[in-house]
């Protein structure tokens, strides 16, 4: 979140749209309500399902699966046409005002540079015309046929309420509804916020869905404002941590990039990754890349690491350039024989990765397998499920026991950036450990294997600065970092081993260690483990926000609200001092830790507020991503349409979609599987389900897999409420108990009836008799960005069932 | 005196209950015979958080003979108050399952069925054939360029881990040398 959780009882409108977040999130909503009952704020939820979420909101509308670009796109219209942006924020704080290159083009859904043959993009001339330093020119008139917001105003021109409401199956009437109320918070003393989650993320064009939003947050002024913001409803327990601390293939901790092939050396691979800005009034946050690389370096490889050996970057994997080593790929090759074997920890793709039947065969290519869990469940035991003859897989497995959460201690951060920690309340029970232990011995055997015997390129393994033991707390030191030498800091000196205090010390000589820069500032020699901290005081000024700077700490350096420069005016005064986030007087800030404590624009020794980019400013065009610098709707991969009216590009033209027999897919308009599917969690459910369905009283509340269709769609099935059916896609079958309900209708959308139906994903076999994985139907393509798969929209057909085996009826 | 919800938690904090309530003026005979047969008399109060969704709910752990014996929410993070959706009230029953595993189990290749084995041995044999898969597959080079990974080899998860452990689990993996490295963030 670029906010935080308390700051939603900031806002004059939540926008909860891709989110269920009454009922995923349930403990957030109180804040939504908050907002609602103390300052009449509004509440708007724009999903395909009516849900307990809806319930609450001032107006629930449904919308098609996969069309959120077009619904938002009218919104940018709407906005620009009808002046409701906030003037002065979009002139000095967004790049509209940039001129983009005359080589820069769009025609027909694709921009200018689309390779079809590698279904990429060379995006030069996605670009800015620059200044003799290269810095954009721009045009503060905002009046120059190729600036940004001239552009911006065409790029939407087409996303008019008739294509809008056709394409979505929303109302023109609803439209203009959410268009109105949500418009309205462009207003200075105004402050609106998005909450969104999975039912953006995972589509073809998950990023450019959130992208949108970002238009249309700054364009209304709310980024960086109490109760603004674009807020991501994370969804796991530590996803926040495992993202910061980026458990994914194509970065490395704190978000820094993957080392590629082409890049063989770290001065090139500093080079490649470093902006460079020369308009002095940019902070270019991104500039200090290098000191946050080397202090992971050295935090990865100790002494062993040093200027001559380039801190061991040779000693790091190297991706292909373009390389893909996602779960969808992975899943993939390990299909078709390419992989050996692997560990999988706390995580259940068996159920939660696309078409399962397809994760699931593939994993019998595997010839070993080691999974650390708390309990069995369809990924621990997919070489006995049902159907399979267990002589005939090879696959050997360890299972290591993992012990509770509540058995060990550590820190995690939540969805709002804040690191928490987490006390031991008992020893383990039996002979589970941590997962931290688990990993820690697992490779000192390994260590120890090649320091005996060497082996195949023992360098990075034999070089490791690696711990006997999991002891939590020195690796939160090590995550905040330390002086790897004795180092004098503005007068004060630190001895080497001593805590350094913030990222603003860490450099790229080789005498700094730190395994996160984030979270530099958590843990000091000042203040000790900051993640412990209860203390409740605040400001009158952080009060009236809820700001809670002294409860726990967030990164980064403890600042709350994200973006925070842009809250007030060139002088530091904020646009509504009666949600004041900070504020310059006596010659300093007060409230939130300012985002760079600068003084204010107009002193002329201030910085642009958006410091992460490259620029300063907010990106209305957004060069970085990789199919457009403005978001276009696209349908998704499987779509019960043939055209749509905004270009004749059906889907996202770099959209991911893995090949193999396995992955058969429905035709656009597929007369075979005319109906949407939409698919989703629930609230006394975790996700797959694999340790809630453990719980008596959890499965008793939601026994067994249904699905939810209107009651149009039943009659025309001759389905009624309680009746087994199968819903079936071009990859499997799955029975599911029907639900006929009023909260789902079905959507007119250009002249035709299309019918969306729901599923929960929370049943597996190894709890009998309640339904089996729903990822069996859903399809193996991602989003061209992130590769998260499109769970949210597939095509399907429903009938009744004669007989099931999957579920007890 | 005025009692806000900060001077409760001020006065009760963490296990000093009754001393407190005396205090804030409560006539605790009643309350205190009641108490006496509840079965967190006595029991040490730890903080722990719900391992389920992102809004991180803290939950007070009741521990008596090293033993969890309750959970409840805990009214000290501001972000909850106290709250608890079903599944974080349910976190005793899942700490205390009977699915739990409390052994390692293996299973050798085309067997139908998990054997106990010891923890060392199976220690052994995963590390050897960690080894004896990475010296196989290694990559040194592809295309004339230098990739030093193994891409035969895969982790998956965790977003259940401690930012502690998501940090050690990712030095070993680019150890390792492995790219097929991913979590719950992408799906």
């Amino acid at each position: 979140m670029t906010n935080h959780w308390i700051d939603i009882k900031n806002t004059d409108c939540a926008l909860i749209i891709g989110s269920n977040a009454a009922e995923h999130h349930p403990v957030c909503f109180k804040w939504v309500l908050k907002a609602k009952e103390e300052r009449g704020a509004g509440i708007i939820h724009v999903d395909p399902k009516f849900s307990r979420t809806s319930a609450r909101a001032d107006f629930h509308v449904p919308l098609r699966s996969g069309t959120d670009i077009a619904f938002l796109g009218g919104m940018i219209k709407y906005i620009t046409e009808n002046k409701k942006y906030f003037d002065e924020y979009v002139r000095n704080y967004t790049n509209a005002s940039f001129i983009v290159s005359e080589k820069f083009g769009f025609k027909d859904g694709l921009f200018s540079g689309y390779n079809a043959a590698d279904k990429s993009y060379d995006k030069s001339s996605w670009t800015f015309e620059t200044d003799a330093n290269g810095v954009p020119k721009k045009d503060p008139e905002l009046k120059h046929p190729r600036c940004v917001f001239e552009l911006l105003k065409q790029h939407y021109s087409r996303y008019d309420l008739d294509k809008v409401s056709g394409i979505t199956g929303v109302s023109k009437e609803d439209l203009l509804n959410v268009y109105e109320t949500y418009a309205a918070t462009g207003q200075r003393d105004k402050a609106g916020t998005v909450m969104y989650a999975l039912g953006w993320t995972q589509h073809t064009v998950g990023v450019q869905n959130i992208r949108t939003s970002a238009i249309i947050q700054l364009l209304l002024g709310n980024i960086g404002v109490a109760g603004g913001g674009i807020n991501a409803l994370r969804g796991e327990p530590n996803v926040q941590g495992s993202t910061d601390h980026c458990v994914l293939y194509h970065i490395l901790p704190g978000y820094l990039a993957l080392p590629r092939a082409n890049w063989p050396r770290l001065e090139d691979y500093h080079r490649a990754n470093t902006p460079v800005s020369n308009d002095s009034m940019s902070a270019n946050w991104w500039r200090h890349k290098p000191k946050y690389m080397v202090s992971l370096l050295k935090g990865w490889f100790g002494d062993n690491a040093n200027k001559e050996n380039g801190f061991g970057y040779d000693w790091l994997p190297k991706g292909d350039k373009g390389g893909d080593y996602s779960y969808l790929y992975l899943f993939d090759r390990m299909y078709k024989g390419k992989i050996k074997g692997g560990s999988i920890w706390a995580t259940n793709p068996a159920q939660s990765v696309p078409n399962s039947n397809k994760v699931r065969k593939a994993m019998e290519n595997l010839d070993w397998l080691s999974i650390a869990e708390i309990h069995h469940n369809e990924t621990t035991d997919f070489w006995h499920r049902p159907g399979v003859d267990p002589k005939k897989i090879k696959t050997e497995m360890f299972l290591w026991p993992s012990c509770h959460r509540a058995e060990k201690e550590g820190s995690i951060s939540n969805s709002g950036r804040w690191v928490l920690w987490h006390w031991k309340a008992t020893e383990p029970q039996g002979q589970s450990k941590s997962m931290g232990q688990i990993m820690v011995e697992i490779m000192n055997k390994v260590r120890g294997l090649y320091q005996k015997d060497q082996g195949v390129f023992p360098e990075p393994i034999v070089n490791l600065d690696w711990p006997a033991n999991y002891e939590a707390e020195n690796i939160t030191k090590k995550i905040n970092g330390y002086f790897a030498q004795d180092t004098e800091v503005k007068g004060k000196l630190y001895k080497k081993g001593q805590q350094v205090p913030s990222f603003t010390v860490l450099k790229d000589d080789g005498s700094t260690v730190c395994l996160n820069w984030l979270y530099a500032g958590s843990f000091t020699e000042e203040d000790g483990n900051k993640a412990k901290r209860r203390d409740y005081s605040q400001t009158k000024l952080q009060e009236k926000i809820g700001i809670y700077p002294n409860f726990s700490w967030c990164w980064p350096v403890n600042r709350r609200i994200l973006y925070n420069r842009a809250s007030v005016d060139k002088n530091g005064q904020p646009w509504d001092p009666k949600r004041t986030v900070i504020q310059w007087e006596n010659d300093k800030w007060s409230g939130d830790v300012p985002d760079g404590g600068w003084s204010p624009l107009a002193s002329g020794k201030g910085r642009y507020p958006f410091i992460m980019q490259k620029e300063g400013h907010g990106q209305l065009f957004g060069p970085g991503r990789q199919e457009g610098p403005f978001p276009e709707h696209y349908e998704p991969i499987e779509t019960p349409v043939k055209k749509h009216p905004f270009s004749k590009q059906l889907n996202n033209p770099c959209a991911k979609i893995i090949a193999s027999d396995a992955d058969q897919r429905a035709v656009p308009d597929d007369p075979r599987y005319p109906i949407v599917l939409t698919t989703y969690s629930l609230t006394e459910h975790w996700c797959g389900g694999g340790e809630t369905r453990n719980v008596p009283w959890l499965l008793e509340a939601e026994p067994q897999l249904y699905v939810e269709m209107s009651q149009e769609l039943a009659a025309e099935k001759n389905i009624t409420s309680g009746d087994p059916v199968i819903v079936e896609s071009a990859r499997g079958r799955v029975e599911a108990i029907a639900i006929v309900t009023v909260r789902l209708r079905p959507f007119n959308v250009l002249g035709k009836t299309v019918h969306e139906i729901g599923m929960p994903f929370a049943f597996g076999w190894t709890t009998p008799g309640v339904g089996d994985a729903t990822n069996r139907l859903c399809v193996s393509a991602g989003d061209p960005n992130t590769t998260i798969p499109e769970f949210k929209a597939c095509c399907v057909n429903i009938r009744k069932a004669e007989k099931v085996t999957e579920i007890n009826l | 005196m005025k009692l806000t919800r900060r001077t409760f938690i001020k006065f009760t904090g963490l296990g000093a209950a009754s001393a407190a309530l005396v205090q804030l003026g409560f006539d605790l005979s009643p309350a205190e015979t009641y108490a006496a047969e509840l079965k967190i008399r006595g029991a040490k109060e730890v903080i722990s958080i719900c391992p389920f969704c992102a809004v991180t709910c803290h939950f007070i752990a009741h521990v008596k003979n090293g033993k969890v014996i309750n959970t409840e929410g805990d009214p000290g993070y501001p972000v909850s108050e106290g709250a608890l959706c079903a599944k974080g009230a349910a976190m005793s029953a899942m700490i205390n399952s009977d699915h739990r595993l409390l052994k390692p189990f293996y299973r050798a290749p085309y067997s139908d069925r998990w054997e106990e084995k010891s923890w060392n041995w199976m220690m052994d044999r995963l590390a050897s054939r960690i080894k004896e898969t990475r010296d196989k597959q290694f990559i040194t080079e592809k295309n004339g360029q230098k990739v030093n990974r193994v891409d035969a080899m895969f982790h998956l998860g965790s977003s259940q881990m401690d930012n502690e452990e998501c940090a050690l689990v990712h030095q070993a993996n680019r150890a390792l040398g492995i790219v097929h490295f991913d979590h719950q963030a992408r799906i």
